[in-house]
């Protein structure tokens, strides 16, 4: 076992230890395919809780999103990011010829399953807030990627907003039926259509 | 039965192992036979039912062999373990606010082992007051330094009483283990055994007598199936398997039946208790079968021992001054 296999192994348990990071398969089944699940967004726990409830074997070719600033900042952040969880990094400075979104497209280029927030920041309310375009973009551009929404329940009691140490409460995660790009759908509504997606599985799992 | 007291400690519990694990395989054995017969819908469900509750006394059987024999430190941290996951289950169903977070960590991080580290190293004046008195004293502070007075008192009282039952009586078992009183050094894992072994028969046998008798239930909000006769004849049933383990007790048979059926009262009781805790929080019905939020019904399993635990340690303790 290599070292950041370990690493891996070691953070996946303690997320199971603390949430129990139960993940429930409504509509879609785990399956090696390339998918991009996209997710509520409350705490910083979110994606290692995601990526413990996924099985062992999906989670190679998951990768989350990291903003390049923030996580390769100090030596230890950029090696955990790097090495353990494969992320992908992506700047959240705004330059005038470069796409935010192409570190994105390069990974489903060559194959690899993505989980985002669309919401873009943590929100605090139980709602999601209004989800950015960037993932009606790529379904624009990746028609065969299934598109999962993936909700993520009691996480903002683990560690809410400004707290460090995680209290262990059961968590679960929630992955629905995919979903996909109607031909000729609307941006707006097609984003509140991936929100709503996500919102029902809320009640799925109360 | 008396030729059993001459046996070594190692050969009465090799004994005792012996005997529950043929028992199990026996109905283990039964229950398989059974489930070849074409049953009814309604029967089919119910030899369901029952295959959950006997892999949940499997594994614990198992849990507490695993515990015996490796010894006292294994089997505190088994226990430590066991109590953690039970607070995570009851801390998971209550409301709590972003207020009570430091108040959360320190009731699982600092109070639950220390606690732990209390009975592994037989301070039991300290361990028997530690929570009621210290952590009673410090959880609400913490609490109140998070400022925020919405429902603070059905806040703190949920901590606490989740801390009582959770860490306080299910840290008893291995206190259990480690008390020593005189003629009876080393042998605690008896005293262990006894209680858990008193107190699942006597859940048992409580669930079949609420089938075969015909009772008014006593709370029936809470309970339907919960009536006094059948929680007499659990306790009976419970205090009499107590008389029949005597031999591994410090105890004279009398004095056994009658501890017995005291523990196995506190577990029926405790587990009512729980009862009505999961009808609050909403949840209809737990047992094995993982509800979304992920609670396992290891609560409910533990809740007779964690209630009977403390009342059996103390009687005991009082008792033969130990």
């Amino acid at each position: 076992m290599t070292r950041p296999e370990f690493v891996g192994l070691l953070l996946s348990s303690i997320a199971r230890l603390i949430t129990g990071a139960q993940g429930h398969w409504y509509g879609s089944p785990p399956k090696a395919e390339q998918r991009i699940y996209f997710a509520n967004h409350q705490s910083h726990f979110d994606w290692v809780l995601i990526w413990a409830s996924l099985p062992h074997d999906l989670r190679a070719q998951t990768r989350p999103i990291a903003a390049r600033d923030y996580w390769t900042s100090s030596p230890l952040k950029h090696w955990i990011t790097r090495e353990v969880f494969n992320a992908v990094y992506v700047s959240r400075i705004r330059t005038e010829d470069e796409d935010p979104l192409e570190p994105l497209v390069e990974a489903l280029r060559n194959g690899d399953s993505l989980v985002i927030f669309p919401e873009g920041t943590r929100g605090n309310k139980g709602e999601p807030q209004a989800f950015k375009a960037g993932l009606y973009h790529l379904a624009e551009q990746f028609p065969g990627v299934q598109l999962i929404p993936t909700w993520i329940d009691n996480v903002q009691r683990v560690m809410p907003k400004g707290e460090v140490v995680p209290v262990p409460i059961l968590c679960s995660v929630t992955f629905g039926a995919p979903m996909t790009l109607a031909p000729g759908e609307e941006k707006r509504t097609f984003l509140d259509r991936a929100r709503s997606a996500v919102m029902a599985l809320s009640k799925v799992a109360a | 039965m008396g030729a059993l007291r001459q046996l070594t400690v190692t050969q009465q519990v090799g004994l005792l192992f012996v005997i529950i694990f043929g028992l199990l395989a026996i109905v283990t054995g039964l229950a398989f036979a059974r489930s070849l017969r074409e049953l009814s819908p309604e029967m089919a469900e119910l030899t369901e039912r029952f295959r959950r509750e006997l892999r949940a006394v499997w594994i614990g059987t198992v849990l507490f062999w695993v515990a015996w024999a490796s010894g006292a430190f294994v089997a505190t941290l088994l226990f430590a373990l066991m109590s953690f996951l039970a607070l995570r289950e009851f801390i998971t169903l209550t409301h709590t606010r972003r207020g009570d977070h430091r108040a959360l960590l320190a009731a699982f991080f600092v109070v639950l082992p220390a606690q732990y580290f209390l009975a592994g190293t037989r301070h039991f004046d300290l361990f028997t007051v530690f929570i009621p008195v210290y952590a009673f004293a410090a959880l609400p502070i913490l609490a109140a330094l998070g400022n925020d007075a919405t429902r603070f008192l059905e806040r703190t009282a949920k901590i606490q009483w989740g801390t009582m039952v959770c860490i306080y009586g299910m840290s008893h078992a291995p206190a259990l283990l480690l008390l020593d009183f005189e003629g009876y050094q080393e042998r605690g894992a008896f005293l262990v055994l006894y209680l858990v072994l008193v107190v699942a028969c006597a859940q048992g046998v409580q669930a079949l007598a609420s089938r075969r008798v015909r009772a008014r239930p006593v709370a029936r909000q809470i309970d339907r199936t919960f009536s006094w006769r059948a929680f007499v004849i659990g306790a009976l049933g419970g205090g009499l398997v107590g008389g029949l383990l005597y031999w591994i007790t410090p105890f004279k048979p009398a004095q056994s039946l009658l501890i017995g059926f005291i523990a196995s009262g506190c577990g029926t009781l405790g587990s009512l208790v729980m009862q009505a805790l999961k009808r609050d929080a909403g949840v209809r019905r737990w047992g094995n079968r993982a509800s979304v939020t992920g609670a396992v019904g290891l609560l409910d399993r533990v809740a007779p021992l964690a209630f009977a635990a403390p009342v059996f340690f103390h009687s005991v303790r009082w008792y033969f001054d130990a």
